[in-house]
C-alpha cells in the first residue's frame, strides 16, 4: 500500500478520488496545508472550475510555491483536469500565471463548425509516447470521462503522451520527468480509470536527486 | 472520437428510488445505493439522480453513501439553493449538479455557482409540457409550477449566464415508454450551443437512436433501465449506444 496526497483546497471532486485511490488498495491523504505536503513523494493536484480562480486558491495557500519545490525534488506530482492545465505556462482563460512545471499554454476549443463545447463524455485516447502510465493498456479499448473547454499545448512534442479527437487533435496526457497531467478524471473512468491510477501509484517510482 | 451518452436517471424520495409517469403516479422500485452499485457495475456512462422528495436541502449525508463505491460521471439535482450546496455535492464526488427550480428563484446563485466552479459542472434541468394549443410551456419546483418565460428565452438566458449543459424532459412523456419528444428535439437542438440531453419516454435502442439522429447529444431514460416487459417488472439494465440491443 502506497500513500499518496491529495490537495483538498476546495477545488476539485476530491470525495471521489480518495474513493478510488482506496479501492485499489492505496491510502489518500487529504492535505490543506501547503507545509504538510512535504511529507509524501505521491501529490495529486486534482481541480475543476476556471484557471484564475484555481491559481488564486494555490497562491493563497502557498501550495504555488511548495509544489515548485518538490517539483525539483523530483517528487511525483500528477495533475487532474485543471489540475492539469495548472501545471503550465499560462492559460487563455484568464490573465494570471500557472504553476509553470511543463512549459505551454492552455488553450479554448475552437470550432467553426457546429462542435460543442465543452467536451463532455466518453473518449478513446491515442498513445503517443509509450509511458509506465500506460504501459498496461492493451487493444486500445480504454477511454475516459472527459469535461472541459480548454485544452493544454506544451511547447515541447516529448511531453506529449496521450492524444484525443475531439473536432481536432488535441493533448490529453502529458508528463516532464517527475510531472504528469491528464485532461480526463480518471476517478470517473470506470475500471480504465483505477488502472491508470493503479499504474500511477504502483509503477512510478520517486526517484529522489 | 467522443461517445454519445446513454444516462440513467434516477428519481430518490426519502432514500427510495421511485419511479412514475408524467411525474405523477410515483411508484417505489428498491433501494437507490443498491441501483447505483448495479449501474456501477454495468459500466454506465454516466449517472442523473434528482431528488424529488421535497423542496428541502439536499441530503448530504445520504448522498455521500450514494457517491463512496460509484466510479461513473454523477450529476445530482434536487433542493440546491446556495453556493455552498453546490461546493458541498462537488466535494462528495458528484461532479455535476442539476438546476431546476434555483434557476427560477435565484439566477444570481446559479451564475455564481458558474463563476466558480465552470459552466462543465451546472446542468440546467428544463421540464416543459404541452399545453392545449400544442406549444411547449416550461414549468419548474417538480412540474408543479408553470414559468411565465417561453422556452426559448430560457435557452438564451441558459447561454447568457453560461450553463455547461441543458437536460430537457418532457413531462407528459415522462414514464410513459413510448419514444422521446422527438418534434421537441427537433425544435431546440438549433438553438442549443452547450450538450444537450433529452429525457422522458425512450423504451428501446431505437428511440435512442432516433433522438441522436436529430440531433439530441445525449440520452437520458428512467423507465428503460429498471423496468422489464409489460407489466413493469423491476428489473435494473442498462444498454451504451454502441452494444447490441438484445431485445431486437
Amino acid at each position: 500500500m502506497s500513500r499518496v496526497a491529495i490537495i483538498d483546497i476546495g477545488i476539485g471532486n476530491i470525495g471521489s478520488l480518495a474513493n478510488i485511490i482506496r479501492k485499489i488498495g492505496h491510502e489518500p491523504f487529504l492535505i490543506q496545508i501547503a507545509d504538510d505536503l512535504e511529507m509524501y513523494d505521491r501529490i495529486i493536484l486534482p481541480g475543476v472550475g476556471k484557471f484564475d480562480a484555481g491559481m488564486e486558491i494555490l497562491e493563497a495557500k502557498k501550495f504555488d510555491i511548495m509544489l515548485k519545490k518538490l517539483a525539483k525534488e523530483n517528487r511525483l506530482i500528477m495533475g487532474i483536469c485543471l489540475g492539469m492545465q495548472l501545471l503550465f505556462d499560462c492559460s487563455e482563460e484568464g490573465e494570471k500565471k500557472g504553476l509553470g512545471l511543463i512549459s505551454g499554454n492552455v488553450k479554448k476549443f475552437k470550432f467553426n463548425d457546429n462542435t460543442k463545447v465543452p467536451h463532455m463524455g466518453w473518449n478513446t485516447i491515442t498513445i503517443e509516447k509509450k509511458s509506465l502510465l500506460t504501459d498496461s493498456f492493451v487493444n486500445n479499448e480504454n477511454r475516459f470521462y472527459f469535461v472541459h473547454s480548454y485544452h493544454c499545448c506544451p511547447k515541447k512534442e516529448e511531453n506529449i503522451l496521450l492524444s484525443t479527437f475531439y473536432g481536432e487533435k488535441f493533448v490529453s496526457a502529458v508528463h516532464d520527468n517527475n510531472i504528469l497531467g491528464v485532461q480526463f478524471h480518471p476517478e470517473k473512468s470506470h475500471k480504465f480509470g483505477m488502472e491508470l491510477l493503479k499504474n500511477f501509484m504502483e509503477k512510478i517510482c520517486y526517484k529522489p536527486e | 472520437m467522443l461517445q454519445t451518452r446513454v444516462i440513467p436517471t434516477l428519481l430518490l424520495k426519502n432514500r427510495g428510488l421511485y419511479k412514475g409517469e408524467e411525474f405523477k403516479k410515483h411508484r417505489y422500485i428498491g433501494d437507490p445505493i443498491n441501483t447505483i452499485k448495479i449501474f456501477n457495475d454495468k459500466e454506465v456512462d454516466e449517472i442523473i439522480v434528482l431528488d424529488i422528495g421535497s423542496d428541502l436541502r439536499p441530503d448530504f449525508d445520504y448522498l455521500q453513501t450514494i457517491t463512496k463505491e460509484a466510479f461513473m460521471p454523477m450529476c445530482y439535482g434536487g433542493g440546491i439553493q446556495t453556493l455552498s450546496d453546490a461546493q458541498k455535492l462537488f466535494y462528495i464526488g458528484f461532479e455535476k449538479i442539476s438546476v431546476n427550480t434555483l434557476f427560477f428563484k435565484n439566477r444570481i446563485v446559479v451564475k455564481e455557482i458558474i463563476d466558480t466552479f465552470g459552466s462543465q459542472s451546472v446542468v440546467l434541468s428544463i421540464d416543459v409540457k404541452k399545453n392545449i394549443f400544442g406549444k411547449y410551456q416550461v414549468y419548474s419546483n417538480c412540474g408543479k409550477k408553470k414559468q411565465k418565460e417561453s422556452l426559448e428565452k430560457i435557452l438564451e438566458e441558459a447561454k447568457e449566464i453560461g450553463v455547461g449543459e441543458i437536460l430537457l424532459t418532457s413531462i407528459g412523456h415522462e414514464g410513459k415508454m413510448k419514444g422521446f419528444a422527438l418534434d421537441l428535439v427537433q425544435k431546440v437542438q438549433n438553438s442549443i450551443n452547450v450538450p444537450f440531453i433529452i429525457h422522458g419516454g425512450a423504451a428501446s435502442m431505437n428511440d435512442l437512436k432516433e433522438a441522436r439522429a436529430i440531433g439530441a447529444d445525449a440520452l437520458a431514460c428512467g423507465s428503460m433501465f429498471v423496468f422489464q416487459g409489460i407489466h413493469r417488472a423491476v428489473l435494473i439494465t442498462y444498454h451504451s449506444f454502441y452494444q447490441k440491443d438484445s431485445n431486437e
